[in-house]
């Protein structure tokens, strides 16, 4: 396991781009195993304040990929893990496309699909647990998870305002 | 009807074009933005075309937008539309990350810049809490295939298995008791 970090970063995250079953955050999981528990490449605190990093950043929520492989191995690990990510589900999906818009009613398709979504789901809520036990470390912390979760769930306010004034909070040592 | 997708294909240079906008405009999920332009303002695609490629790319592994972007940009202009969708999709937003990340780095030891980022970090764990959350309110999960979300959660969540052992073992056995549920 003495490898180049390039290498594993091409292996490790070419691999989760075909396991992100219904999108990318459902393998935040096995990042956060992969990257902090099994390669020791940051720790939790450091893993939640990079995947903060890509959300307050615009694009795809992929991001926090970049922001992996960059800590890891500089610009040829950010390029190198984003290309990994996204490659080759990319040439899948390229594949598949085309074939998969004949089938629109087919009963198999709609049966994956309703197989699929709740391992999706609790991927997604697994996800969130994982993170904010990362990211949290006070009683002040949860609150302001728990009140943007229920925020960005029952009103329309930009989720940015709340990056805004929680990182004002911590600033005022709050949190 | 006004959602009829106009007739002229985009080449590589729109395509790369309209999906950098999308990237950049798009904060905290650029899937909404990609639809607005895709069906409101280009008409590239009408609103159930757009459904069945968000259907597809929701299944297939990946990012959904950038599998969207893939499967627009090859519609259009096969291999050549699909690299130039996906290089704009994540040309400006990979250097903009990479400048927040080399600020961090810079300043993220400053005792102001890390206790900003407890707050940051907490808000944006709620925001991942908030989608999964979101996401319990789908039609299929209405049956008994919820517990199925409930296996999954406990096993990555609790338990904290490979994500290999929920696909190969809590995947499979979901699809077929949902064929079985549509027999």
């Amino acid at each position: 396991m003495n490898e180049d970090p390039l290498v594993q970063l091409a292996e490790d995250f070419s691999l989760l781009s075909l396991m992100a079953v219904g999108g990318a955050i459902t393998v935040l999981p096995e990042m956060h195993r992969s990257v902090v528990e099994i390669h020791g490449w940051m720790s939790a605190v450091q893993f939640a304040d990079l995947f903060a990093l890509a959300q307050t950043s615009p694009g795809p929520n992929i991001l926090v990929v970049t922001l992996i492989g960059w800590k890891v191995a500089g610009l040829a690990g950010a390029l190198v893990a984003t290309i990994g990510m996204c490659g080759p589900s990319c040439v899948l999906t390229f594949a598949v496309s085309k074939i998969w818009l004949q089938f629109r009613e087919a009963s198999w398709r709609l049966a994956i699909e309703d197989g699929l979504v709740p391992v999706t789901v609790g991927l997604m809520l697994a996800g969130g647990f994982l993170i904010t036990l990362s990211a949290d470390h006070s009683v002040a912390a949860f609150v302001i998870t728990g009140v943007t979760a229920a925020a960005v769930l029952t009103t329309r306010i930009h989720p940015l305002w709340f990056f805004a004034i929680a990182g004002a909070l911590g600033v005022a040592g709050w949190i | 009807m006004n959602d009829t997708p106009v007739a002229a294909a985009p080449g590589p240079s729109e395509l790369f074009l309209r999906f950098a906008q999308v990237a950049v405009t798009g904060f905290g999920g650029v899937t909404p933005w990609a639809r607005r332009m895709l069906v409101e303002e280009r008409r590239w695609l009408d609103p159930d075309e757009f459904t069945d490629v968000l259907s597809l790319c929701q299944l297939l592994p990946g990012p959904n937008i950038v599998n969207i972007a893939v499967c627009v940009g090859a519609r259009f202009d096969g291999v050549r539309g699909a690299l130039a969708a996906f290089a704009g999709l994540m040309g400006a937003p990979v250097v903009i990350v990479l400048v927040l990340g080399a600020l961090y780095t810079q300043y993220g030891h400053l005792p102001a810049v890390s206790s900003a980022f407890r707050g940051i970090s907490a808000a944006a764990a709620g925001l991942v809490v908030a989608m999964g959350l979101k996401m319990m309110a789908s039609r299929r999960l209405r049956s008994a295939m919820a517990v199925f979300a409930v296996v999954t959660f406990i096993g990555v969540a609790l338990v904290r298995l490979p994500l290999v052992v929920i696909l190969a073992g809590v995947a499979p056995a979901s699809i077929a008791a949902a064929i079985w549920r549509r027999k």
